[in-house]
């Protein structure tokens, strides 16, 4: 399982690419390129806020899953079983 | 300590955290709730939708926020404790809330009426984003490990009573007055009546003692000098905090919008149900669901809760298209027998306030169907003094009203009572769930993150892009239409639906495959 949840880790940056793409291609350039003026502010959150914090997280989410920070280990004596040194 | 003496020591703890968290969601939805008639008071007159959209703005505005209330009032809550910081964002909701019922319109101040509006909505966002974390802490903190998910359960009921309470404010204060009272002052009853709460649930959270987790920490120096540091600054904690967001919240986030929201959408703008019979459909389900928040976070704590909320979120994934599909064949008059013989049309012609010598046609049709559902639909035109230049626009809609009969009604309530049941899953237990994977020292600021980007973000993000993918759809239909080619979208008000499917499908498969169920880094 720990080797399925490394290799998932490239679907995981793979998908935050596709997340950004869709976040900027669909949602923010088109109100950035409207002529409402009032396009400009969910633009701007697209853009600025829930694309950088959507796409890091799941980025960073992904390089964890394929450096092995949650690789699963048994453990008997203690409730931690994900990887915490 | 005895079950009895617990329960009754914990009821109290219960009944003060939440009667507090239920203000501020009332707070937080009364706003959405009322929108239309915001736009019309608050953002420059003229253009209705431009208006609506600019609310729209700062209601997206509002979620955006909560991260950012999270992390503010989250490691305030971590240094100088719980009950201070929650109640902090209780006043600064109720405060907020209520100064939004007191601003005059934009006619009276001109611009200065939407700054304040748009001030007052981000600190309620900022509020929001505070109270949720401090309140599921405190009564975990207060809770014994074994029953944690009960308790906490109770806390997760609030959100949707808020919104009940809301739609029930709502519909009692226009019942009370005439619709003219109400688009004149009434809308601001619901505002006012806040502070009223709020005044007493400070007074009863003042009463309140502090977390004796949290209390213990402080004795003994264990609290951290830098939540934010070591909350998100070390990868140790950090890669737990995107498990939750990914692995739990972001899926919750979007079942609970899907379920409680976006259910009351499709019904009011796909359906086009009255606006009163559609706020009464969702009450009902909000009202027979609420007791399964408890039943699962009981549940929780004696099978877990991790397979309770994946199977929550698989169980609407699966089925959020077929649901949809019914809502669409019980509420849609597309799909009903019209009787022909008993519509009436009326038509009242009017001379136009703003152009001299034209005139304005407003035509009433009132239709009804074999099942007993009755429609009444408005369309007005104008009509040039210049003949010339008449039957130059067609009738324009702007108005349409669905009543519908008793059993396209409670079947309508059972569906979106099934929605309400996938939330019930996903949210009951989570509120432990998150609590257990924080330490203390640093646990409001954790679990407040990653819960407000689910739910502010993954789950705010729902309406901007389930209308995009079926306004797209439609589009593609009308287009295929014109050119004689086959629809290429069978059901495209169902096309909306793709968002929360892959959300939570990403949200299952991450949760399922990396989070452990027996993962619980609380070291008490």
């Amino acid at each position: 399982m720990n080797q399925i949840r490394k290799y998932l880790g490239f679907v995981w940056v793979a998908l935050a690419l596709a997340a950004g793409y869709y976040l900027i291609v669909n949602q923010a350039i088109p109100k950035f390129e409207s002529p409402k003026p009032e396009d400009r502010i969910p633009a701007i959150i697209y853009a600025f806020i829930l694309t950088p914090i959507i796409v890091g997280g799941l980025l960073v989410f992904g390089y964890y899953s394929l450096t092995g920070e949650y690789d699963i280990y048994e453990d008997s004596e203690h409730h931690l079983h994900i990887k915490e040194d | 300590m005895s079950f009895q003496t617990e329960k009754k020591g914990l009821a109290g703890i219960i009944a003060a955290s939440s009667v507090g968290t239920l203000i501020e969601w009332y707070d937080f939805y009364i706003f959405g709730s009322l929108a239309t008639i915001i736009a019309t008071k608050f953002f420059p007159a003229g253009n209705q939708t431009l208006a609506l959209l600019s609310t729209l703005a700062t209601f997206a505005a509002g979620f955006v926020v909560r991260p950012f209330g999270a992390l503010f009032f989250g490691r305030l809550g971590d240094l100088i404790g719980r009950k201070y910081t929650f109640l902090l964002t209780l006043i600064l909701m109720g405060l907020s809330t209520f100064l939004i019922g007191c601003i005059p319109s934009y006619e009276s101040i001109g611009i200065f009426a939407p700054i304040l509006v748009l001030v007052l909505r981000l600190l309620q966002g900022l509020a929001l984003g505070g109270e949720y974390g401090g309140a599921a802490t405190y009564v975990a903190e207060h809770s014994p490990a074994e029953r944690r998910g009960f308790w906490t359960s109770w806390i997760q009921t609030t959100a949707t009573i808020g919104l009940f309470v809301s739609l029930l404010v709502i519909i009692t204060v226009k019942g009370a007055m005439s619709e003219d009272s109400f688009g004149d002052w009434g809308w601001r009853v619901p505002f006012w009546i806040s502070i009223i709460m709020v005044g007493i649930s400070v007074v009863i959270r003042m009463k309140m003692s502090e977390s004796p987790l949290f209390a213990k920490a402080k004795a003994e120096g264990k609290t951290s000098t830098n939540p934010l540091k070591e909350s998100f600054g070390h990868k140790l904690n950090f890669k737990f905090v995107l498990l939750a967001l990914f692995g739990a919240t972001m899926g919750q986030g979007v079942v609970w919008y899907t379920g409680q929201f976006y259910a009351l959408s499709f019904i009011q703008n796909t359906l086009s149900v009255d606006v009163a019979q559609a706020s009464r459909l969702i009450m009902w389900a909000l009202l027979f669901g609420t007791p399964f928040f408890v039943l699962f976070g009981w549940l929780s704590d004696k099978i877990g809760r991790k397979w309770i909320m994946l199977l929550g979120m698989l169980i609407a994934l699966l089925s959020y298209r077929y649901i949809y599909s019914e809502m669409y064949s019980a509420g849609s008059v597309k799909v009903k027998t019209e009787i022909a013989a008993n519509t009436l049309v009326e038509i009242k012609t009017t001379a136009d306030p703003k152009l001299a010598g034209d005139s304005i046609r407003t035509t009433t049709t009132h239709k009804s169907y074999e099942d007993g559902t009755t429609m009444k639909e408005i369309s007005k035109l104008h009509i040039h003094a210049d003949a010339s230049k008449a039957d130059v626009k067609k009738d324009t809609t702007i108005s349409r009203a669905v009543t519908l009969d008793s059993s396209s009604f409670w079947k309508l309530i059972f569906w979106v009572f099934i929605q309400v049941l996938f939330v019930t899953m996903v949210y009951g237990p989570i509120a432990a769930f998150l609590v257990e994977m924080f330490p203390t020292r640093i646990r409001y600021t954790s679990m407040s993150l990653p819960y407000h980007i689910g739910n502010g973000i993954f789950g705010g993000l729902l309406p901007a892009i389930a209308t995009f993918l079926a306004t797209k759809a439609t589009q593609a239909n009308d287009a295929a239409q014109k050119a004689g080619e086959a629809l290429p979208y069978d059901k495209p008000f169902l096309e909306g639906l793709w968002y929360p499917i892959i959300i939570a499908a990403v949200s299952f498969i991450i949760g399922a495959l990396y989070i452990n169920g027996e993962d619980n880094r609380t070291e008490d």
